[in-house]
C-alpha cells in the first residue's frame, strides 16, 4: 500500500441554481487577463446541452482521455508516438471558435456619440483583434427547457438514448434539465500530465493538485487535447497552457477555493481522501463495467487502523488523517454512496464527484388539482422518473443504469424520511419499504439531510493544514527568510519573442 | 577580408551569443521559452504550412548532422553517381517542402488578423533568414550539384577547425569553382546559418533547443513532492537549510 492524500470534491447537483457566481469568482481571481479571456476554469453548463467547449464530451471529435489497451491504458489522441508525431500541428486541438470569441462592448461610444436622431449603441468588439464582431457564441449559451436544435438537441449523451427517449425529453410535460458546474477534476490518472512532452504538468504529491509549471510549458499544446474534460486551456497571448489550480494558495492557508467559497447554492464540498497510489494503473485499465466500483474502491477508510498506520508510515501528517476522517467527500462518496464521478469512461479517475439530480421532485397532481407530494406513485419507480436514467448513466456511470437508480433510491429515501419527521403523513409501512429498498436507516438519512441542507462552512470544507511551515524549515533557515515567502511570478509573465 | 569576417569571426560571435543568450533566457526567463504556438487562433492553414516546413527542416537538419558527424559515410555513399543523385534529389525535395511550408506560413501570418495580434518583428526576421537559408541551399543544389560531397569533404573539416578554435577560413575563402553563382550561394548559406545560430536567443528559434526528446523515455505520470513527507516528520532530520533536494517520484 502506498497511501497518498488527495483533495477531492463533491458537487450536489440538486442544489445548483445555475447562477454562475462560481464562474465569476474564479474569473475575477485567475483569468481576467489578456489571453485568458475565453477561459472559464470553472464553468456551468445546462444539461442537456453541448457544453463548453462545444461538444467537449465527444471524444470522437476531441480525442481526449485514455483508452483501454490490453491490461494498461494509452492516451487516445496524444502520448509518446501520437503526440510527437503531431507536435508541429496538433490535429485534435480545439481552436478558439470551439469555445467562443471573447468580446467587450465599446461602452465609451455611449457617452461620446454626437447628438443625433438615433440612440447610440456600444458595439461588440473582439477581445482578440479589437475589431467589431458579430457575436456567435458564448461560454454559457445553453438553453433551459426550450430544446433548441443548436444546444439541447445536440447533447452528446443522446447517442445512448433512443429516438423516442430523446423526443420525450423535449415534450412539454416531460421536459427536464439541470446544471452541471465543472472544474478540473485533479484526476488520479491525469491525461493532461501523461500527454505533456516537456513534463511541465505534474501532480503535487502532498495534496494531489494538478498544476502546470509555467516556466516549463513550451506550448506543445498536447494537454489541451488529452484532457477529456477540456480543462486545460491554451493562453494565446503568453504561449503557455493554463488550468484550474484549485486555488492552492487559498487551500494552503485553509481557505476554500473561490468557486466553492462563493457558491450561492452551497452545493460544493471539499475534503481529503486517502487512496492507494499503487492501484492507479490497475484501476484505470479495468473493464468498463467495473470502472466506477473499482474507482471508488481505491479510496480507503481513514478510520481503519491499518490504513492509518500505512498513512503514517508514508509520512502523511496526523492533521491530514484527521481531516480525512471528517471529510464530507468521504461521507458522500463512500459511506452514503450517493456521489458519482463524471464520465468515468474517460479513465482519468476524476476526484470531483456529483450527487446526481433527482429532478424534478417526484410528485403528482391529484384530482382536485392540488400538488400532492406523497402519493401512491411517489415511489412508483425511480425508474419512471422524468429524466431518463439512461441519460444520467451516460453522464455518471459509463452506462450502468442500476448505479444511478441505487443512488436515487437513497436520495429519495432521505426525502421520505424527512417527510415522516416533519409532516408525519407517511405510514410506517411506506417508510420501511423505502428505507429497506434504499438500504439506509433513519439515522443515515438524517445525516445526509444535515450535510446536504444545514451544513456549516466548516463542515462543507474540511481543509487539512498544508504544513508549509515544516516545508520551509526543511529548505531554508526560516529566520533568514522571514517575510520573504509567498507565491506568484518570480518573473513577469511576458510573451516570448 | 570579408571572408575572414564572415567565416573566421562571425562563427564565434554567433556561437557565443547563442550559448550565453540561450542559457540566460532558459534560466532567467523560463517563462519566455515557448514555441508560441498560434494554432489556437488559426488551425487549418497552419496544418500544411507547419507540417511541410518542419518535416522538411527536420530531415535537412539530420542530413547536415550526418554530414558533419560521419562525413566518410556520406562520401562512401556518394561513390556511385546514382546514389549521389538519390541523395541530392531527396535533399532538394525536403528543401522544396520547407520552402512551400514557409511560404504558406508567411501568407498565413500576413493575411490572418488573429495571427497578426500575436506577431512581432522578430517573427518576420525569422521568416526572412529562413527564406535566405532555404533559397541559398536550393541554389547550391541547382548551380553546383555537388553539395553533399562538398559538405562532407570541405565543410565538415572547416567546422571541425572552428570547433578546435583554429578556424581554417581558407577552406571556404579559396573555394574555387567555375560557377560564380554556386560560390555565392555557398557563402550566403554558411553565413546565414551562423546568423540563425546567433539570433536563436532573441527569437522563437529557442523552441528547438528545448525539443522534448526526454518524453520518449519518461514515465507518463509525474508526481512532484515539495518536500519529503517522511523526512519532514522525523525530528532527528531537523537541520535548518539542510536540503534543497526535491524528490521526484
Ligand atoms: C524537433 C524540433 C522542433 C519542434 C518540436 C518544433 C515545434 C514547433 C511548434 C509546436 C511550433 C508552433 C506551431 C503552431 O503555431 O502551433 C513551431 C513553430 C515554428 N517553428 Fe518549430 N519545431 C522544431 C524545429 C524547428 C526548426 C529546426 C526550425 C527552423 C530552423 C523551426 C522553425 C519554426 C518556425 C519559424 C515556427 C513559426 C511558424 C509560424 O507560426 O509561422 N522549428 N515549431
Ligand atoms: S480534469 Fe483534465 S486537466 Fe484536470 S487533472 Fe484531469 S485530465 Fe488533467
Ligand atoms: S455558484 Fe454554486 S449554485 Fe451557482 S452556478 Fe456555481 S455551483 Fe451552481
Amino acid at each position: 500500500m502506498n497511501i497518498r492524500s488527495q483533495i477531492s470534491m463533491v458537487f450536489h447537483l440538486d442544489k445548483c441554481i445555475g447562477c454562475h457566481t462560481c464562474s465569476v469568482a474564479c474569473k475575477n481571481i485567475w483569468t481576467d487577463r489578456k489571453g485568458a479571456e475565453y477561459m472559464w476554469w470553472n464553468n456551468v453548463e445546462t444539461k442537456p446541452g453541448t457544453g463548453y467547449p462545444t461538444k467537449w464530451e465527444d471524444q470522437e471529435i476531441y480525442q481526449g482521455g485514455w483508452v483501454k489497451n490490453g491490461d494498461t491504458v494509452s492516451l487516445k489522441g496524444a502520448g509518446k508516438l501520437k503526440g510527437l508525431k503531431n507536435i508541429f500541428h496538433n490535429p485534435n486541438m480545439p481552436v478558439l471558435d470551439d469555445y467562443y470569441e471573447p468580446w467587450a462592448y465599446r461602452y465609451q461610444d455611449l457617452f461620446d456619440a454626437p447628438e443625433g436622431n438615433d440612440q447610440p449603441i456600444g458595439r461588440a468588439v473582439s477581445l482578440i483583434t479589437g475589431e467589431p464582431m458579430e457575436i456567435q457564441a458564448g461560454p454559457n449559451w445553453d438553453d433551459d427547457l426550450s430544446g433548441t436544435p443548436d444546444y439541447a438537441r445536440q447533447d452528446v449523451n443522446f447517442k445512448h438514448l433512443s429516438q423516442a427517449e430523446q423526443e420525450a425529453m423535449f415534450q412539454l410535460e416531460k421536459m427536464t434539465f439541470h446544471y452541471l458546474p465543472r472544474i478540473c477534476n485533479h484526476c488520479l490518472n491525469p491525461a493532461c500530465v501523461g500527454s505533456c512532452p516537456s513534463g511541465a504538468l505534474y501532480k503535487r504529491g502532498e495534496d494531489g493538485v494538478v498544476l502546470i509549471n509555467q516556466e516549463r510549458c513550451r506550448a506543445w499544446r498536447m494537454c489541451v487535447t488529452a484532457c477529456p474534460y477540456k480543462k486545460s486551456y491554451y493562453n494565446w497571448n503568453t504561449g503557455k497552457s493554463e488550468k484550474c489550480v484549485l486555488c492552492y494558495p487559498r487551500l494552503e492557508s485553509a481557505q476554500a477555493p473561490a468557486c466553492m467559497h462563493s457558491c450561492v447554492g452551497r452545493i460544493r464540498y471539499l475534503g481529503v481522501m486517502l487512496y492507494d497510489a499503487d492501484q492507479i494503473q490497475q484501476v484505470a485499465s479495468c473493464d468498463e463495467t467495473q470502472l466506477v466500483d473499482r474507482h471508488l474502491d481505491i479510496y480507503l477508510d481513514p478510520n481503519d487502523p491499518a490504513v492509518i498506520k500505512a498513512a503514517k508510515a508514508n509520512g502523511i501528517a496526523d492533521s491530514t488523517i484527521k481531516a480525512a476522517q471528517n471529510s464530507p467527500v468521504y461521507k458522500f462518496v463512500k459511506e452514503w454512496k450517493i456521489a458519482l464521478p463524471l464520465h468515468p469512461e474517460f479513465r482519468t479517475l476524476p476526484n470531483l464527484f456529483y450527487v446526481p439530480p433527482l429532478l424534478p421532485a417526484m410528485a403528482s397532481v391529484s384530482a382536485d388539482g392540488t400538488y400532492d407530494t406523497v402519493s401512491e406513485h411517489l415511489l412508483a419507480g425511480v425508474e419512471k422518473l422524468r429524466v431518463p436514467i439512461r441519460y444520467l448513466s451516460s453522464l455518471f456511470t459509463a452506462g450502468n443504469d442500476q448505479k444511478v437508480i441505487d443512488v436515487f433510491k437513497r436520495l429519495h429515501a432521505v426525502r421520505v424520511s424527512r417527510r415522516d419527521t416533519t409532516v408525519k403523513d407517511v405510514t410506517e409501512k411506506q417508510l420501511n419499504t423505502v428505507m429497506n429498498e434504499a438500504g439506509i436507516d433513519v439515522h443515515t438519512a438524517n445525516a445526509i439531510f444535515r450535510l446536504t441542507s444545514l451544513a456549516t462552512f466548516e463542515e462543507r470544507f474540511v481543509i487539512p493544514a498544508a504544513h508549509r511551515e515544516e516545508a520551509i524549515e526543511m529548505l531554508e533557515n526560516t529566520g533568514d527568510f522571514k517575510g520573504s515567502t509567498g507565491f506568484g511570478f518570480k518573473e513577469k509573465p511576458a510573451r516570448g519573442m | 577580408m570579408l571572408d575572414y569576417l564572415l567565416f573566421g569571426a562571425l562563427p564565434y560571435v554567433a556561437l557565443a551569443v547563442m550559448l550565453i543568450g540561450s542559457i540566460y533566457r532558459y534560466t532567467k526567463k523560463g517563462f519566455q521559452v515557448s514555441s508560441l504556438s498560434s494554432q489556437f487562433l488559426e488551425g487549418r492553414q497552419l496544418f500544411f504550412g507547419s507540417q511541410f516546413f518542419h518535416w522538411g527542416m527536420l530531415m535537412l537538419f539530420l542530413g547536415h548532422l550526418i554530414g558533419f558527424l560521419i562525413p566518410s559515410a556520406v562520401l562512401a555513399w556518394n561513390g556511385s553517381p546514382v546514389r549521389l543523385l538519390v541523395l541530392e534529389f531527396s535533399a532538394f525535395g525536403f528543401a522544396i517542402s520547407s520552402l512551400i511550408g514557409l511560404a504558406l506560413l508567411i501568407k498565413r501570418r500576413a493575411t490572418t488578423k488573429r495571427i497578426q495580434m500575436v506577431s512581432n518583428n522578430m517573427d518576420y526576421v525569422v521568416y526572412f533568414v529562413l527564406l535566405v537559408q532555404i533559397i541559398s541551399g536550393l541554389g547550391i543544389a541547382y548551380f553546383g550539384r555537388w553539395g553533399s560531397n562538398w559538405f562532407a569533404s570541405v565543410m565538415s573539416p572547416y567546422l571541425y577547425s572552428v570547433f578546435a578554435f583554429n578556424p581554417n577560413v581558407d577552406l571556404i575563402a579559396q573555394l574555387s569553382t567555375s560557377n560564380a553563382m554556386a560560390l555565392l550561394m555557398v557563402k550566403t548559406h554558411i553565413a546565414s546559418a551562423f546568423l540563425i545560430i546567433g539570433i536563436i536567443p532573441f527569437t522563437r528559434f529557442v523552441h528547438f533547443l528545448v525539443a522534448p526528446i526526454d518524453y520518449i523515455w519518461r514515465k507518463y505520470q509525474l508526481v512532484i513532492w515539495n518536500w519529503d513527507n517522511k523526512e519532514i516528520r522525523n525530528s532527528r532530520n531537523y537541520f535548518p537549510g539542510k536540503s534543497r533536494d526535491f524528490k521526484n517520484n
